[in-house]
């Protein structure tokens, strides 16, 4: 019932009613193939278990009771070291900007994750955009009392509405699983939905670099064709189907969980940019985006020329 | 968890409390310190509020304190409002040949953490402990190397006892 009831809303953690579930571009066949039911059966239960969007699911308390537990994990496994989180604003809404890396297990969300409610405290209200699929695989549901929202614009919106810290990562799915060779650069193929939510919204825009993540597993491709032959962006919002090598599994197909390997994760957050005091009062996106790219570029290839061996940093 | 280290100064009570008391000069002694900042009306004294981090594994770890005993020139605690949970003392006594006994106390943890805010706070121990050790000695060293200034100004003014 409960299941009926969500599917029927029309509007589902945030996002507008999603791409037609019932039209996932095999045409518009009266007598439906045996394939395309179970496309439609597989994206209605994908679908289903992405979480509703709720800010309030963050939960401070629960944050600081795990804070040790993560702390090991960001201490002892990834040795994260982060830094100039002194160059976020103390208060208000900001959007941090962040490349991201590491596949579906976000270790550098995690170690910035930690460094940012320990530096602040856990009163800051904190959120961070991550794609549906993290959030619909099963045993994360406690990333949404860490502030985890879907990414979507009406989400974004409503965080830095509230005064929050809003961490989003533009590349999101193409980006962090870029193949490991190119761990070292930045890539948000092109999208700058943040800087107009930046503009909209009156908030500056942190950036924040790390390094490192691509290095928990051997990542060899995006998979971009698979998954367009597999019609997953219309199904789960994935333009890719990435394959590594990881462990358990060896080779990794899609990425919907492994052990990352203990690689050393460095986080670099640079000074806040006021976009109407830099760029003027009615900017171009394109040249904050150049900007910034160019900014966060110099930044990662700092960090990459400090690491001396692959893992071990 | 709690760990104390201790120390002692060749310099009056009073030249080590004026150090300690200030907190314009936390971050010249305090090993490990990466923010201190006067957090409220009061600078100093009974009630007045800082807000603290200290680098421990891969986070700045700490949060408002609060100074809850104040007691010129042998007692100086604090507690936490926001942040790690804490509880700190400076413990300050007169010792023999005009030097004087300092003592640092600090006991830290997460309630509530269970099994993972155990470990973290032995994993943390070591670290915590060094700069507890670090902070006296530089406070050592610059309560003493004030004396030495004092003296030689006062030699040098041709005081009398210089």
């Amino acid at each position: 019932m409960a299941q009926a009831k969500a599917s029927k809303s029309p509007r589902r953690n945030g996002h507008e009613p999603p791409a037609d579930v019932d039209n996932l571009g095999v045409g518009p066949s009266p007598s439906p193939s045996l394939l395309d039911k179970a496309w439609r059966g597989l994206a209605g239960v994908v679908q289903r278990r992405i979480p509703r969007a709720d800010l309030d699911e963050r939960d401070p308390d629960y944050i600081r009771e795990q804070l040790p537990l993560f702390w090991l994990l960001s201490s002892i496994w990834f040795r994260g070291e982060v830094r100039g989180l002194g160059n976020i604003p103390d208060d208000g809404p900001v959007l941090l900007v962040g490349n991201h890396s590491g596949g579906n297990m976000i270790p550098d969300t995690m170690v910035f994750t930690v460094a940012f409610s320990t530096y602040f405290g856990v009163e800051r209200a904190f959120y961070q955009l991550a794609h549906n699929l993290v959030l619909s695989l099963p045993g994360l549901s406690w990333l949404r009392k860490f502030g985890t929202v879907a990414a979507s614009p009406n989400n974004a919106r409503k965080a830095l509405a509230s005064g929050a810290a809003l961490l989003v990562y533009p590349g999101g799915d193409y980006e962090v699983h870029r193949p490991s060779w190119q761990s070292d650069r930045v890539d948000f193929g092109g999208r700058k939905g943040f800087i107009r939510l930046a503009l909209d919204q009156e908030v500056p825009i942190v950036p924040v670099v790390a390094i490192g993540g691509q290095e928990t597993a051997l990542f060899l491709t995006r998979g971009e064709r698979l998954a367009q032959l597999l019609a997953l962006d219309r199904l789960v919002r994935l333009k890719v189907l990435p394959i590594s090598l990881s462990l358990p599994w060896i080779v990794n197909v899609g990425d919907f969980g492994h052990i990352p390997l203990p690689a050393k994760i460095t986080i670099e957050t640079l000074p806040a940019i006021d976009l109407r005091a830099e760029f003027g009062p009615d900017p171009d996106v394109d040249e904050i985006y150049d900007h910034l790219m160019r900014l966060m570029q110099e930044t990662l290839d700092a960090l990459a020329s400090e690491r001396r061996f692959p893992v071990i940093g | 968890m709690r760990i104390k280290d201790d120390i002692a100064v060749a310099a009056p009570i009073e030249a080590v409390w004026s150090i300690i008391a200030d907190p314009e000069r936390v971050l010249s002694y305090m090993s490990g310190m990466t923010r201190w900042e006067i957090a409220g009306d009061i600078p100093t004294g009974l009630g007045a509020r800082y807000r603290m981090l200290f680098r421990i594994g891969a986070a700045e770890v700490g949060g408002l304190i609060e100074v809850v005993e104040f007691a010129e020139p042998y007692e100086f605690a604090w507690t936490s409002i926001t942040g790690l949970d804490q509880r700190g003392r400076w413990r300050l006594r007169e010792a023999p040949g005009g030097r004087t006994r300092v003592e640092l106390r600090l006991a830290y943890g997460v309630a509530g953490a269970g099994i993972s805010g155990w470990l973290a706070e032995q994993i943390a121990a070591p670290s915590v402990s060094r700069h507890m050790h670090d902070t006296l000695r530089q406070l050592r060293r610059l309560v003493e190397q004030e004396q030495l200034r004092e003296r030689a100004a006062r030699r040098r003014a041709g005081a009398p006892g210089a």
